[in-house]
């Protein structure tokens, strides 16, 4: 059989998004864990609150008669709004009480929160399936890629890289960014030359709920629907994407994710898509062995 | 006492949480007409609720205060000098720990618990002694896994795949070969063990976090495999019909095979603690421990690093894949969906919760994860919420678990109070 | 007062048998009734609405005075639709002492809890557990259900492609659950004993990814006329709204796991020209209508899924230990198979294996936001 060129395009779109989608979960993964420590399992669930606040705050201002646009960014601000004000009470609650406690307790409060946060919505909200809007229209410009790739794909690619860029940027250049580096680096030492370490830990629990949000809003407008349960399957693909690319570095996350959804995506096109989990984890396994740090992730040298 | 601060504070963080579930608990999209109902009355009940719990220290404070004051007034009245009030709490929490490493306290404990386990299925139901049954299987599991984290340190988030091995390496054979289960058993075990081995070998280099992902991959590899094999493993449709164990080819009626059964997890528990015990305080337990506490400095002490690590994974998985035949033959039946990611973070929940490496503790931890959802039955929806909570709550007021492990540690002091009585 | 069971044949009997018979029996003896499904979690949404159909007959009854003057107590066991809680709650009601179980929701947890209810001689009715094994390996006389299998099912989904749509080059997925990987096998086993068309591609998915447009590629290069898809609504509708954007008109045709109107509520306009197959038309039935009706006003929003069948199972079953005058497995067993009641499903009665006869499949289409049965 020859090589056909349309389909590997056509396949490699499509990783390209679900990539993207890892990556946009991954980041707020990464960012938490680079200054923490912590696997926040509970970050999947920070995306599926963000997805379920805008859809509400959206119906309601639908209903108000507001112009789409308008419902647009009012939504959204409410979704980052919301998205992180759980994601700063998650911490203060589940892990802040933990930040001396044995490696492991951290981990099950943060299942137990996951677990919570999910029948909290479940309860609240509804266990059905629910539509999302559709917030991304359909570009004209794009209509003679639409069999490969359609609006949506575009916009979670292009979210995707200037999130990548904003977060490299406040992470290198502010000061918060810097007061963040430090602490990931020593947490005492931070304290010591008048870094308010609570603050920073904090801050960055907010900023990646916020990312987590954005996700949400993206990922449930391509998908057409939300759920109380989304949160957790993209969560641990978002996880594994994150350690593949090395956890804790930001341009890592976002490689992490490009890789997993790649080789999901060719495992689904060449392959049989009822083992891509297979390949995906297979993939992950072998690129640990060699490099047992993740892709972009450094070595720690063992200090005695 | 409470002060103004003290109000002020705690309505703040009532009206914070109040902002916090607006959307999720206040809101909500009727389906049939687009439209938004309000539901601000569970917003208020949140604002009342979270009053009242931050309330409670302060009431607390405020009844001891009171009580420190009628016991001053009764003296006073009474013209009795008042005695000091005599703190409590100090060594509270070791009290199990003083009993068990007490020979003979130890000894009558189990002999107390071993006689309520033998009684228990003779006073309850059978629907109890099936949750019981479920339950010894967890503090297998739990023992197990407990030899992986609790012991040698090594965070596995894929335990429930060599539960999986176990489970269909019984009904397996047993389907094609007619195997009967105490054949399996240790056939599951193996098999178990040496895919325990598998998985060691590549990951040996890795540490920490980057282990927990490979094997909770591990273990979501071998379900979709499971989920797809058809041809081996009938796929999502599972293997039904699998025979129980005999008892020496004798029929059983049901209730007693649930008798039988029960009786034969007492006896597979009773085993499994006596062998974690033992290799405790065997060479290979003590290298685990030390393996745990430091890689680099147990490796200069001349420890194998790799040889332990592996002993550690093949030795948990073996005990994972006993449980797993049993699981089998408990169940009768065995489906992929019974061996998802989140029954790995249950059983190593079992592990944390109950306290890391402490075998009293994995026991404690199995029982109240497996019947606080069963007992939770009755209000079935908030069941899962409520587990949730308790594992954040249980964190946070004892993160080191429901029973710290007692560190085997000698006592300089006697032992030179002992050297100088002997010399002198 | 409105009778609530007017017009069916057991109502007439159960009404002579409370006037006339001496009240016998005694307060405290009920007739124990378990309901196990999935309620709550990811299908609760399928499990729930039984319950409630049993609910509300389970009142009327009682309301009535019950059966031969014996209350029925209605016990509900929650089993997720995971097959190891299933056995859990399965035990919880045989030492409960129940006398018959209606469930439970799914297949897997079906077919793995029938066993222990055999043992015990407990006649199980299940509203929703559609694999065919249940009834035709003949291993369980004590199973009966009131929906149709999955292999009459997929019989009607591969008729309609084949006569109706014309298609020549079929793609099958599904969901690789037992539902819908059970459905897809047989139709595939149909469409090679009919010949007339070719199967292009053959895949599963996984349930609950985020995007599937890789497999949609697959699908477009495979140049299917028709997917045929097996499975539940929510990774259907990404599949369909991934397909329509990349301008694919391909039939997308599936089973009753997507004939729900949050399916049509999800994929909004790209659900249009979407075929599903589904238990038949019962709006003109005016059982159907009072059943409905019932739950409306007892519960104040329109039932869920299984709904009816559920409904039915109850009605019979109320019937056939009406007519038995006692709750021993074969006595029902014998009514459940000789009786002929008037349901919400139409005219049901039950074969030698425990399948209702009288209650069979129609392909319906998504026009302008609702499902229209095609004749």
């Amino acid at each position: 059989m020859h090589f056909d060129s349309q389909y590997f395009i056509e396949l490699f779109a499509s990783g390209l998004t679900k990539g993207s989608i890892y990556a946009l979960i991954a980041l707020g993964y990464t960012m938490v864990y680079g200054i923490v420590g912590l696997i926040n399992f509970a970050h999947g669930e920070i995306y599926m609150i963000g997805a379920f606040v805008f859809f509400l705050a959206s119906s309601l201002l639908t209903v108000l008669g507001l112009p789409m646009w308008a419902m647009i960014c009012i939504a959204t601000a409410a979704s980052i709004f919301w998205a992180g004000g759980y994601g700063y009470t998650v911490e203060k609650i589940a892990y802040k009480p933990l930040r001396n406690a044995p490696r492991l307790s951290p981990l099950i409060s943060a299942i137990g929160m996951s677990v919570f946060l999910q029948n909290y919505v479940m309860l609240g909200q509804t266990e059905k399936y629910l539509g999302f809007p559709e917030v991304i229209p359909e570009f004209d410009f794009l209509e003679p890629f639409a069999s490969t790739f359609s609006s949506s794909d575009f916009v979670i690619w292009v979210t995707t890289v200037i999130v990548m860029l904003i977060l490299t940027w406040i992470i290198k250049f502010t000061r918060t960014g810097k007061a963040m580096r430090a602490t990931a680096q020593d947490r005492t030492m931070a304290e010591l030359v008048g870094i308010n370490v609570n603050q920073i830990i904090s801050a960055t629990f907010i900023i990646g709920s916020a990312l987590a949000a954005v996700g949400g809003i993206l990922i449930s407008s391509h998908t057409g629907s939300i759920h109380y349960y989304i949160g957790f399957i993209a969560g641990i693909k978002a996880f594994t994407a994150a350690v593949l690319g090395g956890i804790g570095s930001i341009p890592g996350a976002v490689l992490g994710g490009l890789v997993l959804g790649m080789a999901e995506s060719f495992a689904t096109g060449y392959f049989s898509s009822a083992y891509e989990d297979v390949f995906a984890f297979s993939l992950l396994v072998l690129i640990l062995i060699f490099r047992p740090a993740g892709l972009l992730g450094r070595a720690e040298t063992e200090k005695v | 006492m409470i002060t103004a601060k003290d109000i002020r504070r705690i309505l703040l963080v009532s009206g914070w949480f109040m902002i916090l579930t607006l959307p999720i608990l206040g809101m909500r999209v009727d389906p049939l007409s687009d439209n938004i109902l309000w539901r601000l009355k569970n917003v208020m009940w949140v604002g009342l609720g979270t009053v009242v719990l931050q309330s409670l220290p302060h009431l607390w404070h405020l009844y001891l205060y009171l009580q420190a004051g009628m016991i001053r007034l009764w003296h006073h009245l009474m013209g009795t000098p008042p005695h000091k009030i005599v703190e409590k709490t100090a060594h509270r929490d070791s009290l199990i720990n003083r009993v068990i490493t007490n020979p003979r306290q130890r000894a009558i404990l189990c002999a107390v618990v071993l006689t309520l386990t033998i009684i228990y299925p003779q006073v309850v139901n059978e629907y109890q002694i099936n949750i019981m049954i479920m339950a010894f299987l967890y503090i297998m599991l739990g023992l197990g896994l407990n030899i992986v984290v609790g012991m040698a340190g090594l965070l596995d988030l894929g335990f429930v795949a060599f539960y999986a091995v176990g489970a269909y390496t019984y009904a397996l054979l047993n389907l094609h070969y007619g195997i009967n289960f105490w054949m399996a058993l240790p056939l599951g075990g193996i098999f178990a063990g040496i895919f325990g081995l598998l998985l060691g070998f590549p990951i040996l280099r890795l540490r920490g976090d980057y282990l927990a992902i490979v094997t909770l991959g591990f273990g979501e590899i071998i379900r979709v495999i499971l989920e797809n094999w058809i041809e081996l493993t009938h796929g999502v449709a599972g293997i039904v019909n699998i025979p129980g164990p005999t008892f020496f080819g004798l029929g059983l009626t049901p209730s007693q095979k649930i008798l039988y059964l029960y009786y034969l997890m007492v006896l597979f528990v009773v085993i499994t603690i006596f062998v974690v015990n033992r290799l405790q305080d065997s060479r290979l337990g003590r290298a685990w421990l030390a393996l745990r506490e430091d890689e680099i400095a147990c490796q200069a002490m001349g420890i194998d690093k790799r040889r332990t690590k592996l002993a550690a994974f093949s030795l948990g998985a073996f005990w994972a894949g006993i449980a797993g035949v049993v699981f089998a033959a408990q169940n009768r039946s065995v489906y992929p969906v019974s061996f998802s990611f989140l029954e790995s973070a249950m059983i190593l929940s079992i592990v944390v919760l109950g306290g890391m490496g402490s075998i009293v503790g994995v026991i404690l931890g199995a029982l109240i994860l497996i019947l606080l959802p069963e007992y939770l039955r009755e209000l079935s929806q908030y069941r899962m919420l409520f587990f949730g909570a308790i594992l954040v709550l249980m964190m946070i007021f004892r993160p080191q678990g429901l029973i710290s492990v007692v560190r085997r540690k000698y006592d300089i002091d006697s032992i030179k109070a002992e050297e100088k009585e002997g010399g002198a | 007062m409105k009778f609530p069971l007017r017009n069916s044949a057991f109502f007439m009997a159960a009404c002579c048998l409370f006037a006339f018979a001496p009240a016998a029996a005694s307060a405290g003896d009920t007739i124990k009734i378990g309901v196990a499904g999935a309620h709550s979690g990811q299908l609760a949404s399928y499990g729930l609405p039984t319950l409630k159909a049993v609910q509300i007959i389970a009142e009327q009854v009682n309301a009535k005075g019950g059966i031969h003057g014996k209350k029925i107590e209605v016990l509900s066991e929650d089993d997720l639709c995971k097959p190891e809680i299933a056995v859990n709650s399965a035990k919880k009601l045989i030492s409960d002492g129940v006398d018959a179980v209606i469930g439970h929701t799914c297949s897997g947890p079906t077919s793995a809890v029938m066993p222990l209810y055999k043992e015990k001689s407990i006649l199980v009715i299940s509203p929703s557990a559609t694999t065919p094994g249940l009834t035709k390996d003949k291993e369980y006389p004590n199973f009966f259900r009131t929906v149709a299998p999955d292999d009459a099912q997929a019989q009607v989904d591969v008729d309609f492609i084949l006569d109706t749509l014309g298609a020549k080059k079929i793609a099958l997925l599904d969901d690789k659950g037992d539902y819908g990987k059970s459905f897809i096998h047989f139709a595939k086993e149909q469409f090679e004993k009919d010949g007339r068309a070719k199967i292009v591609l053959e895949e599963g998915i996984t349930q609950g990814a985020v995007d599937y447009s890789a497999i949609v590629q697959k699908i477009k290069r495979s140049q299917a006329d028709v997917v045929l898809y097996g499975g539940y609504h929510p990774e259907a509708s990404k599949i369909v709204t991934t397909m329509r954007k990349k301008r694919m008109k391909t039939y997308f045709v599936s089973d009753d796991g997507i004939r729900v109107q949050t399916f049509i509520d999800v994929a909004k306009k790209y659900a249009e020209g979407v075929y599903a197959s589904s238990s038949k038309d019962t709006t003109s039935n005016p059982l159907a209508i009072k059943a409905i009706e019932e739950h409306k006003k007892k519960f104040g929003s329109e039932p869920g899924e299984f709904y009816l069948n559920a409904y039915t199972a109850m009605i019979v079953l109320v019937n056939a230990i009406d007519k038995a005058d006692s709750t021993e497995l074969s006595a029902v067993a014998k009514a459940l198979r000789s009786e002929v009641v008037a349901t919400p499903m139409g005219n049901v009665s039950f074969d030698e294996v425990g399948d209702a006869t009288g209650i069979g499949y129609a392909v319906s289409k998504v026009v302008d936001g609702k499902f229209v049965e095609q004749k």
